[in-house]
């Protein structure tokens, strides 16, 4: 996860909604792409599909991902690594995990070098997402993704797509961060509240982590951080919903 | 591209039995980890599961259970269950309840195996053995009071504030009204040559009592360095100690601020005060009173408020370490307040001397039925017929009060009151030269108390002269360390040859066995070997064997296992004080194996057996059949 200081990087429109949950209906969703789309790797991909909208959560075949990118605005930011790691509500399988470091095409700024420790050297020598993706896309498929704060991992990786096929993509996410948002950003303070000097909740992923007693981690390298958001989801499954809980109340 | 799994590498490597592994083993383990989450309250397993992994708490906390329902242990961060299981059918045979909530690494079963088979040291850890119960037994006992068990950065409320070695007296004044604190550390600035040089950032440090008492009531200019009145060579805390001794090394040097560090840097500062916010009523305010008490007559009347500090550790479930730690620092204070007494007596010494503490509470494992081992070492020019008078006066006046408070005599003539005890700092060199370079076993029979040794006033610089000296003479003298080995050798722990109780021959403690003798005295005697050849400067007999495992002179595993042998035989002596003086009767070291539990008897069989085979070992290495 690419964090600058406290502020959320991008502000998606479900973001300042918080609480209005309307999932669409990812079957037919995909379905309709897979129909639309003339690229074969990702018609490939949406024809695989997902699972039905009231499969609970702990049927579901999940992959936790997480990017580092070089800067946050993705119209011109691209991605330098990915993160992997296949999951099930039950258990986070590290020996099903993926780890890459990419070359992008945007420059690398020294600022962001600086929170990901990925150096303009590494990414030198490292491949263009356009020789993964088609591995990429054969690990994410059936799967429900899981990213903490899904304007990273969804916009980046559709205007990703944009630039090398000239066509994104779409895919079904349950975003940790939107989950906590649930509860903890279910109305905006009150004024008195705010006069009172009640701090708003941290959603961010450390802060979120240590409200389930998950251990710390350190931050900004793309597996670690996905691991740290599987993990995350398996505690507010634990706590807040449950097992029999359908997807369709959790991705979006 | 090969994914890394650092963390998990990190985390695995910090605990037995993963740090005998390989790197490539870790890599291998990390890679092909899963991880579960376990909500507080949630059963990890049940009796007769299906087990395909092997559990490693990454955090949080469990219990274990037998099948019966009883709790048989509690695992927290760095714990593992579920070997018995793999081990045997793949059936649970321990169920577990997360008793916090928990995140567990599993390692598959293959992966388990493969360790197994591949890994002779981790098989022999993680297989279930007498050690590994004994170990439990003692980890069970480390919950309770909280003074006790928690970590010393739990108290930092806020980095430290600093103001650099250049500043002004009048400067660190208004930083620490800006910032609202009662001390302030004076650093070395960054990358400067003093920084570079030093340990630590930290050159010193002052508080508001040293502006009032160094600065205002002197009548300094405030333009004055900030260095000229601070308080140099600082004693500090460690980030991972325990708030209990935290606040031993504050009482111990008399300091209300302590400076606590985490690799080398100062991450806050934690006054006594706030120990005492969060400990109100602590057992070891007895020590401020012995400070404060004015005469031999009014220091006497305090044994009884010892006593029942050494019994309320005991039910607080402290550990053997910090109780006797705790009593040392008592002994130590009534030393301290006794030498004081006396110097107000007799005036100031003609020259300058050290007294040395010997023994038991050199070594920080003070019970309390405990003898007064002491001595003391005079400067060189010290002349017998002008100054001896005043100092065998000084030493009966010690010797005498300490009596009165409960610390007898010792029966070897051990004291400052005896003339060959009462020397120049050259003839304890010269008492050392020949210990050390002409040794009999006879003559270290005497003496081996001597090498533990520890200044408690005065010049304490000299003890610790005196630790080095003996510490560099000694490692390499193979001689010198078989007839300590020979002498370590002679009180064996009371197991017979088909490892049942043997028990003490005579008196009318006819069916008891005397732990002291049988069992923390040959435990010390051997790891004092094992310490003088790895040239330690330690006293206690817990950093000592630390000292040792980092020397890796003991086959693997081993020191681990002795110092668990170590706590669980001082924690039955402690703990049969405990209730003798509970009983209202006098304590002593006997205990009878009839009045313990099944569970304490086998374990205190499992921890002599430990101490019957570290002697084995010792003869072995040492070699004191040839010490003739």
């Amino acid at each position: 996860m690419f964090y600058i200081g406290k502020k959320n990087p991008v502000k998606t429109q479900e973001e300042q909604l918080p609480g209005l949950h309307t999932a669409p209906d990812w079957p037919a969703r995909l379905a309709s792409l897979a129909a639309q789309t003339r690229n074969p790797i990702l018609k490939a991909f949406y024809e695989a599909g997902t699972v039905a909208a009231d499969t609970p959560i702990s049927k579901v075949p999940l992959l936790a991902m997480d990017f580092e990118t070089t800067g946050i605005d993705s119209t011109r930011d691209e991605i330098v690594s990915i993160g992997l790691v296949a999951m099930s509500l039950e258990r986070i399988r590290m020996g099903e995990s993926h780890h890459w470091i990419l070359k992008p095409r945007a420059d690398l700024r020294d600022e962001s070098v600086v929170i990901h420790g990925i150096t303009h050297s590494e990414v030198e020598s490292a491949p263009d997402l356009k020789s993964i993706r088609q591995q990429l896309l054969e690990l994410m498929a059936g799967r429900v993704i899981v990213v903490h704060h899904r304007g990273i991992e969804r916009q980046f990786l559709d205007a990703a797509f944009k630039r090398r096929t000239g066509e994104g993509i779409a895919f079904p996410c349950i975003d940790t961060m939107e989950l906590e948002a649930r509860l903890h950003r279910r109305k905006r303070p009150s004024l008195l509240e705010r006069l009172m000097g009640h701090k708003r909740v941290s959603i961010r992923l450390p802060e979120s982590r240590e409200r389930y007693h998950l251990p710390h981690y350190p931050a900004h390298n793309a597996l670690t951080d996905a691991l740290a958001c599987a993990e995350l989801l398996q505690a507010q499954i634990a706590h807040r919903f449950s097992p029999q809980t359908p997807i369709a109340k959790l991705w979006s | 591209m090969q994914a890394e799994h650092l963390e998990i590498i990190d985390f695995l490597r910090r605990y037995p039995p993963f740090n005998e592994l390989p790197e490539e083993a870790l890599a291998r383990v990390a890679a092909n980890i899963e991880v579960s989450y376990f909500k507080a309250g949630t059963q990890i397993l049940e009796f007769n599961q299906d087990v395909d992994a092997w559990y490693v708490i990454r955090s949080g906390a469990v219990e274990v259970y037998r099948r019966n329902g009883d709790l048989y242990n509690r695992l927290s961060e760095g714990g593992y269950f579920g070997e018995f299981g793999l081990l045997r059918e793949n059936r649970v045979r321990f169920p577990i309840v997360a008793i916090e909530d928990t995140l567990a690494y599993l390692i598959p079963e293959p992966i388990f195996r493969e360790l197994f088979e591949q890994y002779e040291r981790f098989a022999d850890f993680v297989e279930v053995e007498d050690r590994t119960r004994l170990r439990h037994t003692v980890a069970r006992r480390e919950d309770a009071n909280e003074l006790l068990t928690s970590r010393i950065d739990m108290l930092i409320s806020r980095e430290p504030v600093t103001i650099e070695t250049s500043s002004t007296v009048r400067e660190a004044a208004m930083k620490m009204s800006s910032e609202g604190v009662s001390s302030l550390l004076i650093v070395h600035p960054e990358g400067s040559e003093a920084d570079l040089n030093a340990d630590n950032p930290m050159a010193g440090m002052i508080t508001d009592r040293d502006l009032r008492t160094r600065v205002v009531a002197k009548g300094l200019d405030y333009n004055t360095p900030v260095t000229e009145i601070m308080t140099s060579e600082l004693i500090h805390g460690e980030h991972n100690q325990l708030v209990f001794e935290a606040m031993l090394a504050m009482l111990q040097h008399n300091i209300h601020h302590l400076p606590i560090l985490k690799h080398g840097s100062p991450i806050g500062v934690i006054a006594l005060s706030d120990i005492i916010r969060y400990e109100s009523q602590n057992s070891l305010f007895v020590v401020s009173r012995i400070f404060r008490a004015n005469s031999v007559e009014e220091l006497s009347t305090l044994t009884d408020e010892v006593r029942s500090c050494f019994s309320r550790m005991v039910h607080e479930d402290a550990n053997s370490r910090m109780i006797g730690a705790a009593m040392a620092v008592i002994g130590r204070s009534f030393k301290q307040r006794l030498l004081e007494l006396a110097e107000a007596k007799l005036g100031p010494p003609p020259v300058p001397y050290c007294f040395l503490a010997l023994g038991s509470m050199a070594r920080q494992e003070q019970l309390i039925v405990t003898d007064q081992d002491n001595a003391l070492v005079l400067d060189n020019s010290f002349d017998p017929l002008k100054h001896d008078a005043y100092f065998l006066e000084l030493a009966s006046f010690v010797s005498d009060g300490l009596a009165a408070c409960g610390y007898s005599y010792c029966k070897g003539e051990i004291m400052a009151t005896t003339p060959r005890w009462r020397q120049p700092l050259a003839v304890w060199e010269r008492y050392f030269d020949e210990w050390i370079d002409k040794p009999t076993p006879q003559s270290l029979l005497h003496s081996f108390i001597f090498f533990d040794l520890d200044g408690v006033w005065g010049k304490t610089e000299w003890a610790e002269q005196l630790n080095r000296y003996i510490a560099k003479k000694a490692r390499h003298n193979s001689h010198f360390l078989a007839c300590m080995a020979r002498n370590a050798l002679l009180r064996t722990p009371p197991l017979g040859f088909f490892k049942e109780f043997v028990m003490e021959p005579s008196g009318h403690h006819s069916r008891s066995i005397d732990m002291k003798r049988r069992g923390t005295a040959p435990l010390a005697d051997l790891v004092r070997v094992h310490a003088l050849a790895v040239g330690s400067v330690s006293h206690n007999t817990f950093d000592r064997l630390q000292d040792i495992i980092e020397a890796d002179i003991l086959p693997s595993g081993r020191g681990q296992d002795l110092r668990d042998a170590l706590e669980f035989i001082s924690m039955v002596r402690i703990r049969h004080q405990a209730l003798d003086l509970d009983a209202g009767q006098e304590p002593d070291n006997k205990i009878e194996p009839e009045n313990l539990s099944d569970f304490e008897r086998k374990n205190l069989k499992d921890a002599f057996q430990i101490l019957s085979n570290a002697q084995k070992f010792l003869k072995y290495r040492y070699q004191p059949g040839r010490a003739n």
